[in-house]
């Protein structure tokens, strides 16, 4: 089945005409590579002498790869490890399992100094535009500090000079080198945090919900600057949002998380048209699309309940007590993470 | 329809050191009783400030309604004594906030939160108070009424909270919901069950529903009617099928047209409005939308355009080109 069964009279299906770059990288190599990544918190009791009492499992088990030039999209609820997963490859947490390749290199096993040096290729932008930059800070000194941090650019006129091509490049006039955050937008905001990113020439971005705090008409600016960052620059994105229409508009892959676990994983137009897990049904179920005469027509098929704590998580398949697919074994075994298609994997083992 | 909420040109400005905001300058609408209007802009564009006035809640100093008049049922809200719009607050016109960690006291149980309103208002006995409550919190689907009533807001999950703050919206059979922002905070499947819960009941109740959003997605699944607003005015008004299928105001269009949606073929390119939205302190005698809009003539920055009737009667815009952006939607698809 597909979720949008009841397109408006006279619309092609979905994914039908989609521009030539929004495809996936054919023969790229592998930059990140995830393997059975786990974060796993443990809560403690006692204020003197602390005991692990429980883990909070927030990634469990999470495999993926993301191939040069390619965006993947990590979606799912909040609470589900798709922030925690991001912050794992940043290594902000340290994972407690797994492994991490970029280019290579486990980047769970490195000291400090090699990765500190190997963060010049990672970035990130945050959420929030309005803490995620110092508001003591100017625009241009906020934007020259990871250059200054690596050594990338030694020279301060040669900084300089960069930031007001790195302003230009988002979009903003250079003379908001400057500027205090305050005097900003959050717009505005966002574009100075991906300058700032791009900085330092990365290969790969992570973009936290990076327009999710943003108003409607601003995100079409930011989503389109992405893109034309990406293309420009042959970027890798690691997209993580809970926005769906926004993720397929922008990624070449979909990643669903649910409950620290991937359930689903396909390319996007894959993933939207044909979703096989019963969490990804519901999720783009209840999505409302911007079209009265199509929402009266959708079937509204609303999942029961809510996400479960990861501190206890269900047996089995962690989604059975939601699932309207829910069969007796479902509470006692694992799902497989099967791929049922050419490149489609679904962690369900009732389908 | 008889008409149970009349605002006419409701002004509520704020008046700060640097200067006087005109965060609601001159809105007019009608709500008919057990309809759902929706009230659809960007942040700063006056929608929450607006249907705080309804309720006088806007802090003053330095928010001060300085024009305009609100009936309900007939009689002017901002007329009335502090006495009598405490009386009308909860027990006529209810209201759900966004944020549901905020809008409970964490210090008291659901409970007592949920009685005080019933006491208040319809001077029920405790034990009285303790059993509509345990009706309501079992009419908006939560599980074990009893149990729940005895615990404190931090037990509760963000969509539990939220269908807590909707209990007591109904608590007192108000005529009138307003709901700002109720699922912004909320997750995508939680917003649909709390949707759906806002809409059965309202029908099945008969109440008014006010719902404030930036969703153009919830307000085409919930609304019968919807007014845009942009720098403190609406600027197009009508029902949902006509602001979505025949936008008159080149703001409605370009906002329909930068959303990427999931039951069209992936776009090329995502249209998104230009530029930023205006300064509220500084807006002069024009249209505010003109440095974005795409329509804008010489005669936009004389004169600000009217809120005028476009096509069939109840469908307003105000923009002097209106019959050129009319139709541009379907030029463009």
């Amino acid at each position: 089945m597909t979720v949008l069964d009841t397109q408006a009279p006279g619309t092609t299906p979905a994914g039908a005409g989609v521009r030539s770059h929004n495809r996936r990288p054919a023969n790229a190599p592998d930059l990140v590579t995830v393997s059975n990544l786990k974060m796993h918190f443990p809560v403690t009791e006692g204020a003197l002498v602390p005991r692990v009492v429980a883990h909070v499992k927030a990634v469990d088990g999470v495999s993926f790869t993301i191939r040069k030039g390619e965006t993947l999209g990590l979606v799912g609820e909040s609470g589900c490890g798709k922030t925690t997963t991001g912050r794992c490859i940043l290594r902000l947490e340290h994972a407690t399992g797994g492994e991490i390749l970029f280019d290579g290199k486990n980047l769970l096993d490195l000291d400090r100094k090699s990765m500190n040096a190997l963060r010049q290729k990672i970035q990130v932008i945050f959420q929030d535009p309005y803490s995620s930059l110092n508001p003591r800070m100017k625009i241009g000194d906020i934007i020259a500090e990871p250059m200054y941090v690596h050594q990338t650019e030694p020279d301060k006129a040669a900084r300089d000079a960069r930031v007001a091509e790195l302003l230009g490049l988002c979009g903003l006039d250079p003379k908001f080198a400057d500027r205090y955050p305050h005097e900003m937008s959050g717009g505005q905001r966002q574009r100075v945090g991906i300058a700032r990113a791009l900085s330092v020439r990365p290969e790969f971005i992570i973009c936290d919900e990076a327009i999710s705090a943003l108003d409607v008409s601003i995100q079409a600016q930011i989503i389109n600057l992405l893109e034309d960052l990406r293309d420009e620059f042959n970027l890798t994105y690691l997209f993580i949002a809970h926005d769906l229409s926004v993720v397929r508009h922008l990624c070449h892959r979909v990643a669903v998380m649910y409950l620290g676990k991937i359930v689903e994983l396909a390319d996007c137009d894959e993933l939207y048209n044909n979703p096989m897990h019963p969490y990804t049904q519901a999720l783009l179920a209840a999505v409302p699309v911007p079209d009265p005469e199509v929402e009266r027509q959708r079937a509204h098929q609303i999942v029961k309940g809510e996400v479960p704590s990861p501190m206890n998580p269900p047996s089995g398949c962690v989604f059975h007590p939601r699932c309207r697919l829910a069969v007796e074994n479902c509470a006692r075994a694992v799902p497989e993470f099967r791929e049922l298609r050419p490149g489609h994997w679904v962690a369900c083992s009732v389908i | 329809m008889a008409k149970l909420l009349e605002i006419e040109n409701l002004q509520t400005h704020f008046f700060t050191s640097v200067g006087v905001v005109r965060a609601v300058d001159g809105i007019s609408y009608d709500v008919n009783e057990g309809e759902t209007i929706a009230i659809v802009g960007e942040s700063g564009c006056g929608k929450s400030v607006g249907a705080l006035s309804i309720l006088r809640l806007v802090a003053n100093p330095p928010g001060r309604v300085v024009g305009g008049s609100i009936r309900f049922q007939g009689r002017d809200l901002l007329k009335l004594s502090e006495e009598e719009i405490r009386d009308v607050r909860g027990k006529d016109i209810a209201m759900v906030f966004q944020e549901p960690m905020t809008s409970l006291n964490p210090v008291l149980t659901i409970g007592r939160q949920l009685t005080e309103t019933l006491q208040q208002h319809l001077g029920m006995s405790r034990e009285q108070a303790d059993a509509r409550a345990i009706e309501l919190l079992g009419l908006v689907g939560i599980a074990e009424p009893e149990r729940r009533l005895k615990q404190y807001p931090h037990h509760f999950s963000g969509g539990m909270r939220q269908r807590v703050m909707i209990a007591m919206a109904l608590c007192c059979e108000p005529k009138l919901i307003i709901a700002d922002e109720p699922t912004t905070a909320l997750d995508v499947t939680i917003q649909a069950q709390i949707l759906e819960l806002m809409k059965d009941l309202t029908r099945r109740l008969g109440v008014a529903l006010i719902v404030i959003t930036h969703n153009l997605g919830i307000v085409a699944r919930y609304a019968d009617r919807v007014n845009v607003m942009y720098a403190g005015k609406i600027i197009e008004s009508g029902t949902a099928d006509e602001i979505y299928h025949d936008p008159q105001h080149p703001y409605t269009l370009a906002l329909l047209k930068s959303v990427p949606r999931m039951d069209r073929p992936r776009q090329a390119r995502l249209d998104p409005v230009q530029g930023q939205p205006p300064d509220l302190m500084r807006l002069d005698n024009g249209c505010a939308f003109r440095p974005r809009c795409n329509f804008a003539v010489a005669g936009c920055a004389q004169r600000i355009p009217p809120l005028e009737q476009v096509g069939a009667p109840g469908h307003l815009a105000a923009c002097w080109e209106s019959r050129t952006v009319a139709g541009a939607l379907e030029r463009a698809s």
